[in-house]
């Protein structure tokens, strides 16, 4: 009796994942459980590590295992350029695209008095500061089309003006945490037709 | 082709459970008792325009008791694009998602399609009532001219929120206000030039016409204090105002503060001081000077929806503006509670029975008496 409470409790931790229905969670929990050695228990294993490990990058968002993560690490991505999004989720469609070469900077929401989200909620003053220790030339907005986007565009456009180059994605295509449904031709005909604010 | 719906179906919408009906170009009779459905029905078109129709009611409001489960409608639309269909589905109180043609579409997109105007009861007072009810009025026309004004009043009203809320709360970083204002001052700008244009093309076209119902001289003014003309003068104002808003916790200056001020031009009373008829008789006008405009702008009249419009006027202006309407090639639908408040159309119209039963209103075509 025990046991099949646990399987029906993974089954309905598994119907809340994101794509996942109850039908599609039940499936997925019976395949594992017959691939009881190849799948379940590596799965589990890996799960409880990326509990253990998964953090935020202390310098962008980026979500990794270690304080740092691999793109601020890696002095070949140190070009002056800097990527701002709305959700690490952005970060992951534009690496997937493989087309910016620079680094990120993931804030964490948008600006919403409405929601009680300030400037001192999103990653707003360690951008500021980026600027100066990285020694970032150019700005790239990847905000959402939304007015809270447009409104937190605005807000760090008017703070960074004149210490960089501020740029937006090309118009038309929507951006931010649509990003995430964007093939990869479209994110890179965006980013090379990036204009300035 | 001008535009009209050629097929409408309803699915628990309100009072009607399920009911089907096919419409030809002509101006459409609905008429029945009080309480059978006939503005239930004339609500569903207006749903073909983007907002919450001429209610304003919550998607919730509009299921049909007791089942409350959502509502359909279906409508096959004949526009100067061609044909759509268009669809409505309400899930369980939801707000209605909207498919044109089959393919889920954003409401905006109904305002490029469909133009729908109207004219309600509780219209009657709207000279005398609060400015907000003129506003609305008035954008309802901006809308049928300028599609775009949905998306740049919907942006307006979310931003405004924003900086209202920053107000109240007492927030002082200069930098975020800015940023809301930056938007406020964009979309705002765009409403008053929206509303200017409109209030110009329906004055040129009540003057060009030769009409029975009275003129209106109509001007777009502030409720009080001055509308900055231009985006970067609004910009400035709202940056100005910031003190003073802080105070009253709101924000005082922009167009969300118009009002539209009329006159029946005839005597040079203000509309407000006219007549009860004459208030009622300005509005017809203005919907009737705002279809013939749309005839240019859009390439054809719009649908107009006309609540009981016939019980308040003489016999001699309901032939008239049964003739107006004709004329006009308009699909109207229009309510009333016998049908001899439409013997002046004959059979230049077409008509429905509406009646009340327990398993939901009936709608019955009748073959005109000529
Ligand atoms: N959500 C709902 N579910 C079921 N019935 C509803 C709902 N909303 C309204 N009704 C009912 O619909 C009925 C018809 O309303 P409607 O306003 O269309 O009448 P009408 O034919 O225009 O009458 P009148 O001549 O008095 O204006 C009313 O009796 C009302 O109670
Ligand atoms: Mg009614
Ligand atoms: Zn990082």
């Amino acid at each position: 009796m025990r046991d099949t409470n646990d399987i029906e409790a993974l089954i309905a931790m598994m119907a809340r994942l994101p794509g996942l229905g109850p039908r599609s969670a039940r499936r997925a929990v019976l395949h594992m459980i017959r691939k009881r050695a190849l799948l379940l228990s590596p799965l589990a294993e890996l799960m409880t590590r990326v509990a253990r490990d998964a953090r935020e990058c202390l310098n962008c968002g980026n979500i990794g295992t270690q304080d740092i993560c691999e793109i601020c690490e890696d002095a070949r991505r140190a070009t002056g350029l800097l990527c701002v999004v709305e959700d690490v989720a952005d970060l992951w469609a534009m690496e997937r695209a493989g087309v910016f070469k620079g680094r990120y900077h993931v804030l964490g929401g948008t600006l919403s008095a409405l929601d009680q989200v300030g400037p001192e909620e999103l990653r707003i003053p360690k951008l500021q500061a980026r600027v100066e220790s990285e020694e970032i030339t150019e700005v790239i907005l990847a905000l959402n089309a939304t007015i809270d986007g447009q409104t937190t565009a605005h807000y760090i456009a008017d703070q960074l003006e004149g210490r960089v180059t501020l740029t937006s994605l090309a118009q038309g295509v929507p951006i931010g945490g649509e990003l995430d449904y964007l093939d990869e031709g479209t994110i890179s005909a965006a980013l090379n037709a990036r204009k300035a604010i | 082709m001008p535009l009209r719906i050629s097929r409408l179906s309803l699915s628990h919408f309100r009072s009607h459970f399920n009911v089907v009906i096919e419409m030809d170009a002509r101006p459409v009779v609905l008429y029945g008792p009080n309480g059978a459905g006939k503005t239930n029905l004339i609500e569903a078109v207006s749903l073909f325009s983007p907002g919450r129709g001429m209610r304003r009611a919550s998607a919730q409001d509009m299921t049909r008791r007791p089942e409350a489960l959502g509502w359909k409608i279906d409508g096959l639309v004949q526009t100067p694009d061609g044909l759509q269909d268009i669809s409505f589905v309400s899930e369980q109180g939801q707000p209605r998602q909207v498919k044109i043609n089959d393919k889920p579409a954003p409401q905006t997109r109904l305002g490029e399609l469909v133009r729908v105007l109207w004219l309600l009861p509780s219209m009657d007072r709207l000279w005398i009532e609060g400015a907000e009810g003129r506003r609305r009025f008035l954008d309802r026309m901006t809308l049928s001219f300028f599609p775009g004004h949905a998306e740049a009043s919907l942006t307006y009203e979310k931003a405004m929120r924003e900086r209202n809320r920053l107000l109240k709360d007492q927030v002082r970083d200069p930098i975020w206000y800015k940023a809301i204002e930056a938007q406020m001052a964009k979309s705002g700008a765009q409403i008053h030039a929206n509303r200017q244009q409109a209030l110009e093309r329906i004055l040129l076209a009540q003057d060009m016409a030769s009409t029975h119902f009275p003129a209106a001289e109509l001007d777009l003014v502030q409720t009080e204090g001055e509308m900055p003309d231009g985006e970067t003068e609004l910009r400035a104002a709202l940056e100005e105002s910031r003190f003073r808003d802080l105070a009253a916790g709101r924000t005082l200056v922009g167009p969300h503060r118009a009002d539209l001020y009329g006159v029946f031009a005839a005597k040079g009373v203000p509309a407000s001081d006219s007549s009860t008829g004459e208030q009622k008789a300005l509005l017809i006008s203005l919907v009737l000077a705002n279809a013939r405009a749309l005839v240019d702008d859009f390439g054809s009249p719009p649908i107009v929806l006309l609540d009981e419009v016939a019980a308040h006027l003489d016999a001699s202006r309901r032939a008239a503006l049964y003739d107006e309407i004709c004329a006009l090639g308009a699909q109207a639908w229009m309510t009333g509670t016998g049908l001899e408040l439409f013997t002046e159309l004959g059979s230049r119209a077409q008509y429905f029975e509406v009646t009340d039963a327990a398993e939901g209103s009936i709608v019955t075509p009748i073959n005109a008496t000529g």
